[in-house]
């Protein structure tokens, strides 16, 4: 998992029908002194995230299993929005 | 998922199996500014996406055999949206 900033949304009409419904955020990735790392991508919503916050995603298999037990085909998924972070 | 630009189709009359009549698209990744970003790969269509188009391409195997509607196939990329719009708020 990883934290990120939304920066925007993706619009798409004609998607696979297990997208429909489901917000598209383009994320940047951070690192943990809020520095920008590594290249945007774009990630299913599973917690009601918007553009602005600060959030956290998990890549891979797993990113469908928030949508559980429906199947989207995503290799990305927000699934947390951060509050804050403590760092010593 | 990464937001991708349809720069070319390939045909392959011998493939595996489990890849026969799924349309195969060549894909050129994209930053949000619409310029290139890395090398081309190739991509399972199963939404009808077709060359110049931006499209949403996941890359992962078990998404994209979902995307194509198959168990076990050996797919690691497929277009599984046509983008109409990126709204970025800089």
């Amino acid at each position: 998992m990883q934290v990120a900033r939304v920066l925007g949304e993706v619009v798409s009409t004609i998607k696979d029908v297990n997208l429909v419904g489901v917000k598209l955020l383009v994320l940047q990735p951070l690192a943990a002194s809020g520095e920008e790392v590594g290249k945007t991508l774009v990630a299913l919503d599973s917690v009601g995230a918007g553009v602005g916050e600060r959030v956290f995603f998990v890549r891979g298999r797993e990113a469908a299993f928030p949508f559980y037990p429906a199947e989207p085909p995503t290799d990305a998924s927000v699934i947390g929005i951060v509050d804050r972070m403590d760092i010593d | 998922m990464q937001i991708c630009r349809v720069v070319g189709t390939v045909v392959a009359t011998q493939k595996n199996r489990k890849l026969e009549g799924a349309k195969l698209l060549l894909v050129q990744p994209l930053t949000l500014d619409d310029t290139p970003r890395g090398t081309t790969m190739l991509a399972i269509d199963s939404v009808g996406a077709g060359i110049g188009e931006k499209v949403l391409v996941v890359f992962e195997g078990k998404a994209a055999g979902d995307a194509l509607r198959r168990k076990a196939a050996a797919v690691d990329a497929a277009i599984v949206g046509i983008i109409d719009a990126v709204e970025v708020h800089a």
